[in-house]
């Protein structure tokens, strides 16, 4: 019967069932132990104090052994520190162990110490006189109560900042029992001090609290929280265990026990029920005072679960829960619960019997619930031999259900295959259905791992098909670290070793494991590591973090990414001095000019002395030339650009080297012409200075400057011209005109007037103009039709094209005569030397020679190439063939 | 394999949508009122990506241009600094939370940089102590779409940062752009590589694109080939002269990030008109492509066509029909009509300025000096514009051109054309010529080989040599100079028509050449000019063969990537490539640039 092993408490059972038989069973006996076991399945501690169980005093050190929950030896060691006073585990499986003097010391299962801390200067005075490892809010928390009973207080043993919580008034002497409690996401800790609780937190607030206990209390003798929090458990001194709310303002039962003696352990099984351990006989008591007694052979020890509590004895490791409620509907005899009747008829059917028909029948409508109970209940079964006639009516039933969704049931069917392996005693974590889904599956793999069961976990993933980044790949990454932590083989075959698995699986961080061989003191392994980091991003920072500098800056160029680039330069420029490290980039260009760029925006002297260091006087010059327009006061301008002349005669830039000088000349005369004409003058070029003296009328420094500064005759023509022009001063321009003959020509004259609007005394030079020129100045001047008159009689084409071209919409009667005139042009050139003219033939019909007429495409000059011209430029004329 | 989308262009709607997410969910993560201060570079292509009223639902109270000169700023209790990573801006914004602090004003402060933070930046804000009270965060924008077919880093430094000052940086925001854009488009078959940025990116891109190849999808095929083109392989189509629509709109206006400001001038009424200038403008597109001597006579026809559709209107019988007309042709004629008015205005301003000014003799010389001939008179031409002191863009755009298409200019015109220059424009051009020196741009037909920085000499000596009569080679093989006096700018049948028939760009020429031959076998004689080398790469999969033919249609898809801009004239003649080839290009750059900006960018600043 499925039942059989069903211990009732009240009206629900509990049933007890063997995980394993121990591994140890021949070699350990637990009665000598300190036994501390992880929760959700985890390792257990054994730490046997000789000094205590010896009947000589001996000074030997404990030794402390971690063992698989199926009794497998992982680790041991012969302890080395102070007197340990408690050990736990944390809630990532890592074994803590407080010192009476507060110092708690850390390892790993596989006990290679991780770190330490302590719990403050007042316990290491006075010296810790008990200790609660707690789970907490945020991790895994420790308590330790001083021999001044005052209590310290650790939440998180990954963040170790430590709360001196309130003190109890009037505590005179060790509290007969203490527990820690979970509210209201903070820790606080529950003290009883005779007959009453006091509650004290870490504001420093207490709270005296005297639960309702029917008889009478001299003292809390033990205490005990539930797994999740909610409820407390109390023995008092009269062997009453009092059950209730953790918060204490409820009472679920009292239960007396008429025991004296307070029991070994005070625990709870799940949240349903509270065990007491008095030797080898445990007594299971319910919310409603049932209870039930069960007897061992051997002493045992207890941990508690989420939803049972483990029981851990020489030769068998059981666990005791509450059979489920689904289970319970399932199985209890005469349940007529959906699930019940698919599981019977599931069973005649395998039978080949008829009545599984009858059942599907009797439950056809809730077929849906019926199948999700046995797909449930196959989950919170333990043994595969009971969860595979589960499954196998679940999906007998499901065969009836046309649109039900098979997701429940596969992933049960999964969640069933890791729970069995993870459950083999080669692995031996006794996990529970709903210790897993508490979990959750990426924390079951991150434990695999940590178990060093790299192969295990790399397959559930495959299996699970968890994605590659979360699953496989960095479980690699996690076998790498392992790896590298493996002194005994040389770091060559390590990194082959490495790169041969890990490949270029993406997701896998070669610099994580480079920066794991660090750590580990490698730093050769982590260079060759980070060869296969193709991330030059992760890759430089730790190359930096090593002091390969130089590998770090060749790797960041390589890269392509010049903010890595930067980084690295950044970093060499702070930690060399300044030689050496102009000394180091001077052979890379890109990491040289990168710094230019730097120091540009940044630090312009440093780019300045790095030219020099270069002997980059030309770059140095320019430097210093720049620098110049920054200064504000005149004196510093002229002191740079000293400066940088002396860099421009030393890069033998002559051309330079005068245009300094020669802009400190312009300098110094400005400035002295804003000190005289009290207008500005300052940053004007050579050319603005002469022509706003010259509109300033100021012609005799305009002289000086063309003299000083040896201006060309055509630029100081046309300047002068322009700036009397624009002043408007005609009568100067006219004596201007009349005194050295123009190297510009008189048409600037007239270019000049015309365009300041004066065309009268455009006129008076216009006379002047030479014949060549005249065509254009007259079309300067809006003459189109003399213009074209003059060009006619030129006999020029081109300038009656020119004058054409200016031709606008309104002049259409000149356009049409000037059109006229240039086909007589043409037609004059043909007949006179036809090799001048710049019309090519293209006959159109074969026989041109008898037609006696040739097509002739007249086209513009190829400059003029149709540029906006929108009219005019391409004419087609017949002409009679000269003969 | 996702068809491509409309007349087979890939839709750059994605990279827009992509971008615009980003950004909402970087202004979530600041809840509530915040100021947003934008860097002035980044205001335009941010108009582009996210509206104001986008941003004002998200929280945006106001939206300052960043000032680099104001020491403190006013604002609620939060801001948002979006930013170039640039350290003179670092200090700027510590400057302000200084400044907060020391009025005990509290306030929340946070940086996106665009398009990645810095450690430089990063170590600013540490040095000036204030890396503790920000945030600092990342928007990734990259590529603006400014149209179906041209997509825009919208980064102008590129050319200074990359060519002169040989900061790599920009590199790796060109290379992550096209693996983003892979990462949307799928994987690009081809690649060709023109000049030395062009192989450090495809190598930079190769290496990212390998180090996610996890994440991409790569089932989708909406480019065929990528031509990567370094701006200092062709420096000399950018300073020509823009004769199409839209380069003469740049060059005259200005276009930035595909919108252009028309002033009062264009517009003829009081205030100025912000056009968006893409193919949704049905006029525009017509006109833009067009030779200018084609435009003003297609805009007239257009107007008389637009007002016969206006007159429609007398000839409406039903009320029906008058409704129907109110409700919809009206609405698109009184649009249409408001764009053609700004469009002839528009020609109007660009006719008038061109017009005068002797701009046909700047053209004449310009068009000359690109043939090589008559170096005499267009010595003489610009020493004219020096001595009555023009433009000092145009005419060092003139010096420029006479430099590199002579390879370099003779050692007494390089000193009396510079002495001039310093005389005309002041004394801080020297720095200038130093810049275009190192560039490359302007250099000694002597010396050319020995100034320089021990850095930069090997460039510029490798430069040098490649340049050897250089431009001059290049022409002849690749007849860059229509031999053909008679083009047709109505219906051109050659690219040369964007510079009047004179010119074929040379960027363009070498993306034909490519794209024709399928790669670079053969061209040995004229890559050997190229400075920074050649190299192709083909990522198609031989297996893929099978693949690769279905790709047929895509592998007309061509994305052209100029390193350190190109001009619209570029652009255009692609497009007009692509019509007489069948291909469909799509041009990337890292900013649309003209002459003048591109010379700017490089021109010391005169003090102020």
């Amino acid at each position: 019967m499925a039942t059989a092993d069903w211990n009732p408490l009240g009206e629900i059972y509990y049933k007890k069932c063997e995980v394993y038989s121990m591994g140890w069973s021949d070699i350990v006996d637990i009665s000598k132990f300190e036994v501390s076991a992880a929760p959700y399945g985890g390792p257990i501690a054994l730490l046997k104090d000789e000094s205590k169980t010896a009947r000589v005093q001996v000074s030997t050190k404990p030794i402390i052994t971690v063992f698989t929950a199926a009794g497998k030896q992982i680790s041991q060691m012969r302890w080395n520190s102070g007197s340990i006073h408690k050990m736990g585990w944390s809630h990532t499986e890592d074994l803590l162990f407080v010192q009476d003097d507060g110092v708690v010391l850390v390892y790993d299962m596989f006990l290679t110490f991780k770190k330490t801390f302590g719990m403050g200067q007042e316990a290491k005075d006075v010296k810790v006189i008990d200790c609660k490892i707690f789970s907490s809010y945020q991790g895994t928390g420790i308590a330790v109560l001083t021999s001044t009973y005052r209590v310290f207080i650790i939440n998180s043993v990954d963040d170790p900042r430590i709360r001196r919580l309130a003190e109890v008034p009037g505590l005179s002497s060790a509290p007969s029992s203490w527990a820690v409690i979970n509210l209201d996401r903070q820790s606080r800790a529950l003290i009883a001090k005779g007959s009453e609780l006091c509650l004290i937190d870490q504001g420093g607030q207490y709270q005296v609290q005297t639960p309702d206990v029917s008889t009478e209390v001299t003292q809390f003798l033990a205490m005990s929280l539930s797994f999740n929090n909610r409820c407390l458990a109390m023995f008092t001194d009269k062997g009453v265990i009092w059950i209730g709310s953790s918060d204490l303002q409820k009472k679920y039962c009292e239960f007396n026990t008429k025991s004296p003696t307070p029991p070994q352990q005070l625990s709870w099984c799940g949240a349903g029920a509270v065990v007491g351990l008095w030797g080898n006989m445990m007594l299971v008591v319910g919310p409603d005072k049932d209870w039930i007694n069960f007897n061992f052979d051997n002493p045992v020890h207890l941990v508690e679960e989420e939803d049972g509590l483990r029981i851990i004895g020489k030769y068998q490791h059981e666990f005791l829960y509450k059979v489920p409620e689904v289970t319970e509907k399932i199985f209890k005899i005469g349940s007529m619960e959906p699930g019940a009747m698919l599981f019977e008829a599931s069973k005649e059917f395998y039978k080949g019997s008829q009545k599984a028909d009858e059942y599907i029948r009797i439950i056809k409508d809730k077929l849906e619930i019926a199948v999700s109970q046995c797909i449930e209940a196959a989950g919170h079964e333990i043994d595969p031999a009971k969860q595979k006639p589960l499954l196998r009516a679940a999906a007998f039933g499901k065969c009836f259900l046309t649109d039900y969704n098979p997701e429940a049931y596969v992933n049960m069917c999964q969640m069933l295959r890791v729970l069995n392996q993870v459950r083999n005693h080669v692995i031996g974590i006794p996990l529970t259905y709903s210790q897993l889904q508490h979990l959750s599956m990426p924390i079951l793999i991150d434990r695999l791992v940590l178990r060093k069961l790299f192969y295990y976990a790399v397959k559930i993933c495959q299996y699970l098909k968890i994605a590659d980044a979360e699953g496989a790949s960095r479980i690699l990454a996690h076998w790498a670290c392992y790896k590298v932590q493996q002194k005994n083989e040389d770091d060559e075959t390590i990194a082959r070793a490495i790169n041969q698995k890990l490949g270029d699986t993406p997701g896998i961080s070669y610099s994580d494991i480079a920066n794991h061989a660090l750590e580990e003191g490698r730093p050769d392994l982590a260079t060759r590591l980070l060869d296969f980091e193709p991330r030059a991003g992760q890759q430089v920072p730790l190359l930096m973090k090593m002091h390969k500098d130089n590998i770090a800056l060749s790797k960041a160029i390589e890269s392509g990414d010049t903010d890595l680039v930067y980084t690295v330069l950044l970093h060499l420029k702070e930690s060399m001095n300044q030689g050496e490290f102009f000394m180091a980039i001077r052979n890379m260009p890109i990491a040289y000019a990168l710094f230019i760029q730097y120091c540009r925006q940044q630090n312009r002297k440093l780019m300045e002395d790095l030219f020099y260091q270069e002997d980059n006087f030309q770059e140095e010059g320019t430097c210093k030339v720049v620098n110049s327009f920054n200064e504000d006061r005149m004196e510093d301008r002229i002191e740079e650009l000293k400066l940088a002349q002396a860099c421009f005669t030393k890069a033998k830039n002559e051309f330079a080297k005068v245009q300094t000088e020669e802009q400190i000349k312009l300098l110094k005369y400005q400035q002295r012409l804003e000190e005289e004409m009290n207008r500005p003058y300052l940053n004007l070029s050579l050319h603005q200075t002469i022509y706003r003296l010259t509109l300033a009328n100021n012609h005799k420094v305009a002289e000086q400057l063309r003299k000083e500064f040896k201006v060309p005759d055509r630029r100081f023509w046309w300047l002068k011209i322009n700036a009397l022009g624009e002043c408007g001063d005609w009568v100067e321009l006219e004596r201007f005109s009349k005194g050295k003959k123009a190297p510009v020509g008189m048409e600037a004259f007239v270019e000049v007037c015309a365009k300041h609007g004066n065309m009268k005394e455009a006129m008076k030079y216009l006379v002047k103009v030479s014949p060549e020129q005249k065509v254009k100045c007259l079309v300067k001047v809006g003459e189109r039709k003399k213009a074209a008159e003059t060009a006619f009689e030129n006999k020029n084409e081109e300038e009656l094209s020119y004058v054409l071209s200016k031709c606008g919409p309104s002049d259409k009667q000149l356009v049409d005569t000037i059109r006229e005139k240039q086909e007589f042009i043409i037609i004059q050139q043909r007949s006179g030397s036809p090799s001048e003219c710049s019309a090519k033939e293209s006959t159109s019909s074969s026989d041109a020679d008898h037609n006696q007429l040739a097509l002739y495409h007249v086209t513009c000059q190829p400059h003029n190439r149709g540029y906006m011209v929108p009219i005019g430029y391409k004419c087609t004329i017949y002409v009679t063939c000269p003969a | 394999m996702a068809a491509p989308s409309v007349k087979g262009f890939p839709d750059f709607q994605r990279l827009k949508i992509l971008a615009k997410d980003e950004f909402t969910s970087l202004l979530d993560q600041m809840p509530g009122r915040k100021d947003l201060v934008i860097d002035g570079e980044l205001m335009k292509p941010l108009d582009r990506i996210a509206s104001v009223s986008l941003l004002k639902q998200r929280g945006v109270d106001k939206i300052f241009k960043f000032d680099s000169s104001l020491k403190s700023m006013h604002g609620c209790e939060q801001r948002i600094y979006l930013v170039r990573p640039r350290m003179t801006t670092m200090k700027a914004i510590a400057d302000h939370i200084n400044s907060d602090r020391n009025i005990n004003f509290k306030r929340k402060y946070s940086i996106i940089f665009v398009p990645r933070k810095l450690h430089t930046c990063l170590s600013v804000l540490e040095y000036e102590g204030v890396m503790g009270c920000v945030t600092v965060s990342e928007f990734q924008l990259d590529f603006v779409p400014l149209d179906k077919d041209v997509l825009s880093l919208e980064l102008p430094e590129f050319l200074k940062s990359f060519y002169l000052e040989n900061d790599q940086t920009w590199i790796h925001t060109v290379a992550k752009s096209l693996v983003r854009l892979q990462a949307l488009s799928g994987e690009i078959g081809h690649v060709y590589c023109i000049g030395r940025g062009a192989k450090m990116v495809n190598d930079l891109m190769n290496f990212l694109m390998k180090r996610n190849s996890s994440e991409q999808d790569f089932s989708r095929h909406e480019i065929g080939s990528l031509i990567l083109i370094d701006r200092d392989v062709d420096y000399v189509t950018p300073l020509c002269s823009q004769l199409t629509y839209e380069g003469l709109l740049d060059e005259t206006f200005g276009i930035k990030c595909g919108t252009i400001e028309f002033g009062p001038e264009v517009t003829g009424k009081q205030q100025s008109a912000k056009l968006l200038l893409n193919s949704d403008d049905a006029i525009f597109e017509d006109v833009r492509n067009r030779h200018f001597s084609n435009v003003l006579g297609y805009l007239s026809s257009k107007a008389k066509s637009l007002q016969q559709d206006f007159d429609k209107r007398h000839g409406l019988k039903s009320v029906g029909d008058m409704k129907d007309f109110v409700a919809n042709e009206l609405r698109r004629l009184k649009e249409q009509k408001s764009v053609l008015a700004n469009h002839i205005g528009a020609c109007e301003q660009i006719l008038g300025k061109k017009t005068k000014g002797g701009f046909e003799d700047y053209l004449q010389t310009e068009h000359s000096l690109l043939e090589g001939s008559g170096l005499r008179d267009n010595v003489n031409f610009i020493e004219e514009l020096l001595f009555k002191q023009d433009n000092m863009l145009k005419t060092l755009k003139l010096i420029c051109l006479l430099s590199l298409t002579q390879n370099g200019i003779s050692p007494q015109t390089y000193k009396s054309l510079k002495t001039q220059y310093l005389q005309s424009h002041g004394f801080e051009q020297l720095v200038t010529f130093s810049n275009l020196k190192s560039l490359g741009i302007v250099t000694d037909q002597e010396t050319g080989s020995q100034a320089g920085t021990p850095l930069n000499k090997v460039a510029s000596g490798m430069a040098a040599m490649t340049r050897r009569s250089t431009f001059q080679s290049l022409c002849k093989k690749l007849s860059l100079i229509p031999k053909s006096d008679d083009i047709d700018l109505k219906n051109p049948t050659d690219m040369s028509y964007v510079f009047s028939g004179a010119y074929t760009p040379l960027s363009c020429k070498l993306v034909e050449q490519v794209l024709t031959r399928g790669g670079f076998t053969g061209m040995e004689e004229i890559t050997k000019y190229l400075p920074g080398g050649v190299h192709s790469e083909n990522h198609v999969k031989a297996s893929k063969g099978k693949s690769a033919r279905q790709d047929r249609p895509v592998s007309k898809v061509v994305l052209v990537y100029f390193l350190g801009g190109c001009t619209y004239s570029e652009i255009t003649a692609l497009r007009f490539l692509g019509k007489l080839k069948g291909y469909i290009f799509v041009i990337a750059t890292t900013a649309i640039i003209n002459s003048s900006t591109m010379l700017e960018s490089v021109m010391e600043k005169p003090p102020i």
